[in-house]
Formats: C-alpha cells, sequence, structure tokens
C-alpha cells in the first residue's frame, strides 16, 4: 500500500519489482486493446468428398491498432471483410495466418477464448436474433450468470447496465414487444452486464428507425466516454461515424484507408470508387466546390459549412464593392 | 387498377388482454403507376397495413376494393389478388432456396400453374429487369453479395407479373451502392407502369424518389402528401421517432444563419441549386 502511494507521488519512479512489473504491463495494455497482425482469413470450400473446391481470402494482410477507450468505425461495402474482422475480435473465428490480441490475448490459444469473449462484447444486426427471455431483467442477467456472477452482484449489474442504455424501466417488460431500438440497447445492455472492456457492433442500426439508430449511438458514446468501453462500430450510415476516434475502410479483405472521419471524408470520390458514402453535409460542400465555390473538402459539420459560406459571401461582397 | 381503402381497422388479438388496435380508420387511394413511400417509426403499423394490401390480413372493419372490386366480397378471388399485388419482405434473401438462381425466380410462376415455357420467359424477363448479369443465372443464389441476392428475390415476386410491387425496406443492411443498385431497378420498373410502394426507414431514400409519401403513426394515416409537404412537418416528424432528410436540415441552419434559402429543399441536388442560387 505505501509502496503504491510512494509510486504515485513519485511519477512513476518504481520502488519495488513486483510493482514496476505491473506498471509496465498496464502501461502495454492501454496501447492497444485489440492488435492485429498480418491478419489473414480465408474461406476454404470443399465438395462432398473434401476437396478443396475454392478458396476466398476474406481477410488478406491486414494490420491494426485499436487503443483502449477509443471509438472506433470500421467502413466498407458488403462483402468487404468487416465482420469477418469483427468475428476475429470474439474468438468466433481464427486467422488462417497472422495474430490477433485482444486484450493482449492471442485468439489462437483457446484457453484464452472464454476470457477474450469476456473482454470483447459482440452485437448483431438483428436484436430479434439475439433475445432469448420473456423480462428485459432476465434477458440482460443472462451474459453476466453465464459466467458465473455470484447473484447479488448479477442484479446490481442489470440495474447498472440497464440505466446506462436508458432502458431501466422496461426492466419488468417483455423483450419482444419492444421497438427495434429499444430491443437493440436492451442487447447492449446485456453485453454491458459482462462488463467488458470493449463492444464490438455489427451493424447495430441497419433494421431501425432513424429515432432507433440515435438511441444506439448516443448510449455508445455515453458508454464510451462514461465507462472508458472501447467501441468498435460496424456500418453503412457515414452519420453514425462522423464522431468516432478513428476510422478504418476495408476493401477486398484489405484495410484501404484509414484515419480521422475528416480526413477520410475528405477523399469523396475515392470512398465512392470503394462503393461508400459521405455524409449528407460532406456531399452537398463537395458537390458546391465542384461546381466552382471555393469550399474547403472534408466538412463534417453544418456549422463548418456556414462558416465557410460565409467568408464566401464576405468575399464576394468586398469584391461587389469595389 | 386502383386501390381504395376505405377506413380499415385492424385489431391483433382481439378479446385477449395482448388486444392492440394496430390500424385506426385508415382510408387512402392508390393509383395505378404511383412511387409511393410508407414510413413510421418501429411498430407504427406499416407492416400491418401492407399485409392488407394483398390480403394477408383481414381488416377487423372497412373495405378494401381493388380495381372496384370489395375483396372481402364472398367469392372474391383471393389467390389471384395475391399475384397482383406481389410483396418482398424483409431481407428477401431468406427465401431463396433453389439450387440454381434461375430456378428460384421460375417458383412464383410454376406455383400459378403456368406452363413450363411461359414460367421460364417470365424469369428472363424479371432477371432482366432487375439488371442481374446472365453469367449468373444457373450459378447457385447463395454465392451471390447481399444487394445481388436481394435483387434475385425480387425477381421472384415480379415473375409473377404483379401489378403493384410492395417492398418492406428492401435496402436494410445493405452498402450504399447495393442501395443504389436496388433503386436503380425500382426506377426502372416504374418506367413499366407498377405501381411501388415502399417501405423506408431512411428519409434520404426516400426524399429522393418517391413521388408521394404516406406516414403512419400509431394506426393512423398522419400524412399523406409529396414529400415536400409532408418533410415541411419536420417538427412533428420527429415527435413521432422519424426525421426530414439531413439536407433539410442543413437547408434550415442556413436559413437561421442567415443566408436565404429554401428550406424545402429536400435532396442534396436542390440544396445545391438554392445556395448557389443565393451566393
Amino acid at each position: 500500500m505505501i509502496n503504491h502511494i510512494k509510486c504515485d507521488k513519485l511519477k512513476g519512479i518504481v520502488v519495488n519489482e513486483e510493482i514496476s512489473y505491473t506498471l509496465i504491463r498496464n502501461e502495454e495494455n492501454n496501447l492497444n486493446i485489440v492488435k492485429a497482425e498480418n491478419l489473414t482469413f480465408e474461406y476454404i470450400r470443399r465438395d462432398e468428398e473434401g476437396n478443396v473446391e475454392s478458396i476466398n481470402k476474406a481477410i488478406d494482410n491486414v494490420n491494426i491498432d485499436i487503443k483502449e477507450g477509443d471509438f472506433v468505425a470500421v467502413l466498407g461495402h458488403n462483402g468487404s471483410g468487416k465482420s469477418t474482422f469483427a468475428k476475429h475480435l470474439n474468438a468466433l473465428v481464427s486467422p488462417t495466418e497472422g495474430s490477433v490480441w485482444v486484450d493482449r490475448m492471442n485468439t489462437l490459444e483457446h484457453e484464452n477464448t472464454l476470457r477474450i469473449r469476456q473482454t470483447a462484447g459482440m452485437v448483431f444486426q438483428n436484436p430479434d436474433n439475439q433475445i432469448i427471455c420473456t423480462l428485459v431483467d432476465e434477458e440482460v442477467g443472462f451474459g453476466p450468470e453465464n459466467i458465473g456472477v455470484p447473484e447479488d452482484e448479477i442484479w446490481e449489474r442489470v440495474e447498472k447496465s440497464l440505466k446506462a442504455v436508458g432502458m431501466y424501466d422496461f426492466r419488468l417488460a417483455n423483450p419482444t414487444k419492444l421497438s427495434g431500438g429499444q430491443k437493440q440497447r436492451v442487447a447492449i445492455a446485456g453485453i454491458v452486464a459482462m462488463k467488458p472492456k470493449c463492444i464490438v457492433l455489427d451493424e447495430p442500426t441497419a433494421m431501425l428507425d432513424p429515432n432507433g439508430r440515435k438511441e444506439v449511438i448516443e448510449v455508445l458514446h455515453e458508454l464510451n466516454k462514461k465507462e472508458n468501453v472501447t467501441i468498435i462500430l460496424i456500418t453503412h450510415y457515414m452519420e453514425e461515424v462522423i464522431d468516432a476516434d478513428e476510422v478504418y475502410v476495408m476493401n477486398e479483405g484489405k484495410l484501404v484507408m484509414q484515419g480521422k472521419p475528416r480526413d477520410i471524408f475528405s477523399q469523396v470520390e475515392k470512398l465512392k470508387e470503394l462503393r461508400l458514402d459521405v455524409p449528407q453535409v460532406t456531399e452537398l460542400a463537395h458537390e458546391l466546390r465542384k461546381e466552382g465555390l471555393d469550399i474547403k473538402e472534408g466538412i463534417l459539420t453544418t456549422k463548418e459549412l456556414i462558416t465557410e459560406l460565409e467568408r464566401i459571401r464576405g468575399l464576394k461582397n468586398v469584391n461587389n464593392s469595389r | 387498377m386502383s386501390i381504395i381503402v376505405d377506413k380499415i381497422n385492424y385489431i391483433y388479438e382481439a378479446g385477449t388482454s395482448f388486444e392492440r388496435h394496430a390500424l385506426k380508420d385508415v382510408s387512402c387511394v392508390i393509383e395505378k403507376g404511383e412511387f409511393i413511400g410508407l414510413i413510421g417509426h418501429t411498430g407504427s403499423g406499416k407492416s400491418t397495413f401492407i399485409q392488407h394490401l394483398n390480403g394477408l390480413n383481414k381488416a377487423t372493419s372497412g373495405h378494401i376494393y381493388y380495381d372496384g372490386q370489395d375483396i372481402y366480397e364472398k367469392g372474391y378471388n383471393m389467390k389471384e389478388l395475391r399475384s397482383k399485388v406481389g410483396l418482398v419482405f424483409q431481407y428477401p434473401e431468406h427465401q431463396l432456396f433453389e439450387s440454381t438462381i434461375f430456378k428460384d425466380v421460375c417458383f412464383g410462376p410454376k406455383n400459378q400453374g403456368l406452363s413450363k415455357q411461359e414460367c421460364e420467359l417470365r424469369a428472363f424477363e424479371s432477371l432482366k429487369l432487375v439488371g442481374l448479369d446472365e453469367k449468373f443465372y444457373y450459378n447457385s443464389p447463395f454465392d451471390l453479395s447481399g444487394g445481388q441476392k436481394r435483387r434475385v428475390a425480387i425477381a421472384g415476386v415480379l415473375a409473377m407479373k404483379p401489378e403493384v410491387l410492395i417492398l418492406d425496406e428492401p435496402t436494410a443492411g445493405l452498402d450504399p451502392k447495393g442501395r443504389d443498385e436496388i433503386f436503380s431497378v425500382l426506377e426502372n420498373l416504374r418506367k413499366t407502369g407498377i405501381t411501388i410502394i415502399l417501405v423506408s426507414h431512411s428519409m434520404e431514400d426516400v426524399a429522393t424518389h418517391v413521388d408521394r409519401i404516406m406516414v403512419m403513426n400509431d394506426g393512423i394515416l398522419k400524412y399523406d402528401d409529396t414529400p415536400k409537404n409532408v418533410f415541411r412537418h419536420h417538427k412533428e416528424l420527429e415527435e413521432i421517432g422519424l426525421a426530414a432528410p439531413k439536407v433539410t436540415y442543413i437547408m434550415n441552419d442556413l436559413k437561421n444563419a442567415g443566408f436565404d434559402v429554401d428550406t424545402d429543399a429536400i435532396t442534396i441536388e436542390e440544396a445545391k441549386k438554392s445556395i448557389l442560387e443565393i451566393l
């Protein structure tokens, strides 16, 4: 204990060897919650006799580092390999070549599998396929119960996670009678109750109406900010990506773009080539630019557009008055 | 052909504690060749409503007239109605099952009792309509991409030669390109004079493509008007879980910032024109 305090005071100058070890390990943990190195995955199809019919490279030599506490978005068209990538983070599939580490655990080592799944929780596209219980609170308690959390703590966690997603008032409702957005929030609460460090969501808003979509994305940002949960969001809705810390774009199994949302969305034509979109405000700014207005690329918010238009209007007025 | 919906009501599980009034006095007229967008939050009654149009659900009260005939009249040929009003469900690719794409598309007309030759003719026609390359016709439908599978499923319904095509969220889960492909199919179809009713959660898509929007809320048909008129009510739409297209909000913000732009713009194209005019 005393050593800990000393340690804090001396700002990391180490007194005790054991502590120094934990410190270093923690520091490394902070570096990346997810690390993929030369990750390649092949779907191999065999005919009835077991001969290889075709090999499809779903992921092709991908290197990704995701920092703990980041909000990360993965974009890519259908079949670009992003869902297969997501499944690696949960050890649902294992790499054909290369490795994936989740919180420094190699997904290839089977004894890690359970711990990896507790570290990286997964939410899928269709909330209806994930619901199994008749009451919302039982649904959320299912995960922690399965990993052997003591009963009192289960209910504590259920309450806390339902509050975190704003569904506490519905705890005694039948989950099948909820709206799509509410169901998806319950599914997220079910994951949160297992206290994962990281949540991977594979197109969680694809089936939701605008309100449901907003609810889910807000909950994710909340979890990210307040609980420091790493969020890995796979989506086709570009508007959901604007506030991410880092964006990855996949195409044909390869990682083709990586950067801040602004860097990514300033390349409108390239995104279109990759069968993707940009947010409407970015597209409007891009179209205006094509018409000859001097607007900078990579506009992400209406506010930025207004600033640019005001600047242009100001210039015109000056020219006119001359 | 036209569809007249006259004050239909539908109550789920009437008389039990789960009783729910899913449609309340819904009335409308759908004319031949219209392209209608049907929007509403989850549970607003959209799906219940479209299931009435081809007789999958029978209204608790009220009438539906297809081509002047009351479909609830005794002796009305429901089977024929179902081939005239084709319904493409959500995730229609889950219903693909045959060993080849071509056979899968033949399944509908085969069930209508048509000759083999006629079935194949129609399969060719409808696969062409959805723009699927001929080289795929004899492949397994399960080897296609998401967007392609969905187009095959739509072709399966088109092969029954419906006069009205209803699609329940045909672009859910598709990437932007796949979505554009589906819409170009629908734009081509509308040229053939078919009536299209599109259920969608994407206000941007609806704004760009349809001529008329019907808004359902809590079982009531709240708005039924042109896209421009409907999206003028963006505040009311937000209250019922919907929204206007993003670009409409951008235009409203611009107006508030002192730019005299057209806040009725609902597509990027319109917004662009309006901004260029005032600068």
